[in-house]
């Protein structure tokens, strides 16, 4: 399972998501696996404003892994700059410059974290707990299941 | 036909919906795979960048449709669920319509198709349409039309073009069956059959032949205006409703 999902995620009885501390999870025993996909900076950037940031990097800490920046990054981090100041003359023959074509923004490192971060750091087994009621969700094979115990329910 | 509705609840569908779904998971999600138009739509209109849940995923066909949006598809099919995760950038997760793990009002939409109307009884429908709006984020005020919004599809009870030929008047709770061909692949040997599953039933073929397997799922058939008056019960606004290929659907808010 994504990290990025715990960020959409909450205890599942309905008594605890009226509770703060129901979110986020907190996951545990987890053994994380690397899936790597392609970066999208249009998605990144879009979903940046919905992050909650403090409760990404609590996850983080919890999981040992490298600290995130105490403040998110801005849409504008996600670039790298364009190095040296491009001329605006037209005639300028396109110096192919990495992988971008023209007008096409290049990732910066902040971006390449955090899609590797979000998307690509999956918890493969392990639990998600609930800080409110403490119940553990099983997370199986990169599934995470959310099904309660009839008498949770 | 299906039994009454005082021994209809979670327990019947547990026997006649979800182990069905558990059993014929990847002969179910082979057939599965053309997105309905309304559904196209919905999801292709979105803003880039919208967060939002599949509620009752299945093999998770339309997490394929926008990439530009993020969705967390459920399922109550663990089965269904590892085939719905390979659609990236998306996630997929096992959950209970009744108990979804989500804040409460914090998506920009939720799509429900072709679920709400495996729940058994009124109330139980009801109260799935109402865990669906939940998740949807307010408006920003009482007149601003910006809060969430969900699109929920149903069978409908006026087929009478359809194979099935139902129609006004007909009894809407239905036992439906899925044929699984025997012979093929996806056919489960004897005896790998979970307990518990009453819902099947095997029919015999002449000898040598592989047998063809038949599982029942309930079906409640929406008759026209049901699924508009469940979301009003359920606390939603309808904005949006209509009859696509023998399904009537309604995109709703919260009020
Ligand atoms: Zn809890």
């Amino acid at each position: 399972m994504k990290l990025l999902t715990l960020n959409f995620l909450t205890c599942a009885r309905r008594t605890c998501k009226t509770s703060p501390s129901s979110f986020p999870l907190h996951p545990r025993e987890a053994e994380l696996e690397i899936l790597e996909s392609e970066l999208n900076l249009v998605f990144l950037r879009n979903i940046l404003p919905r992050l909650m940031w403090s409760e990404l990097r609590g996850i983080g800490e919890e999981l040992g892994l490298p600290s995130l920046p105490e403040s998110p990054p801005s849409r504008e981090d996600l670039v790298t700059k364009p190095s040296p100041a491009k001329p605006s003359s037209v005639t300028e023959p396109s110096s192919v410059e990495e992988e971008g074509g023209e007008g096409e923004e290049v990732p910066s490192q902040t971006a390449k974290d955090l899609h590797r971060l979000l998307l690509e750091t999956t918890i493969k087994e392990g639990k998600l707990v609930c800080g409110n009621c403490g119940h553990e969700y099983a997370v199986k094979e990169g599934v995470a299941n959310f099904l309660l115990p009839g008498h949770l329910v | 036909m299906a039994s009454s509705s005082s021994e209809r609840g979670s327990d019947y569908e547990a026997t006649h919906v979800h182990a069905v779904y558990e059993d014929i998971a990847s002969h179910f999600s082979s057939t599965r795979y053309k997105p309905w138009p309304i559904v196209d739509r919905f999801l292709k209109a979105l803003p880039d960048g919208s967060i939002g849940a599949d509620i009752g995923c299945g093999n998770g066909k339309y997490l394929a449709v926008n990439p530009h949006v993020f969705i967390v598809g459920s399922d109550r099919s663990s089965n269904l669920i590892k085939i719905a995760r390979q659609h990236h950038p998306h996630a997929a997760i096992v959950a209970d319509n009744l108990s979804l793990p989500h804040p409460q009002h914090s998506l920009d939409f939720a799509i429900s198709i072709a679920v709400i109307h495996h729940l058994s009884t009124p109330g139980r429908r009801v109260e799935a349409v109402k865990c669906v709006l939940e998740v949807l984020r307010r408006p920003s005020s009482e007149e601003a039309q910006d809060g969430g919004k969900a699109l929920i599809y149903v069978w409908a009870l006026e087929q009478k073009e359809s194979r099935r030929g139902w129609d006004e008047g007909h009894e809407q709770d239905v036992m439906v069956p899925w044929v699984m061909k025997g012979g093929g692949e996806k056919r489960k040997e004897k005896g790998q059959r979970k307990k518990g599953n009453e819902a099947l039933t095997e029919r015999q073929e002449p000898a040598e032949q592989p047998k063809d397997k038949t599982f029942l799922r309930y079906y409640h058939l929406y008759r026209k205006g049901e699924l508009e008056h469940d979301i009003e019960e359920a606390g939603g606004t309808v904005v949006e409703a209509g009859y696509e290929k023998d399904n009537w659907w309604a995109v709703a808010t919260l009020k």
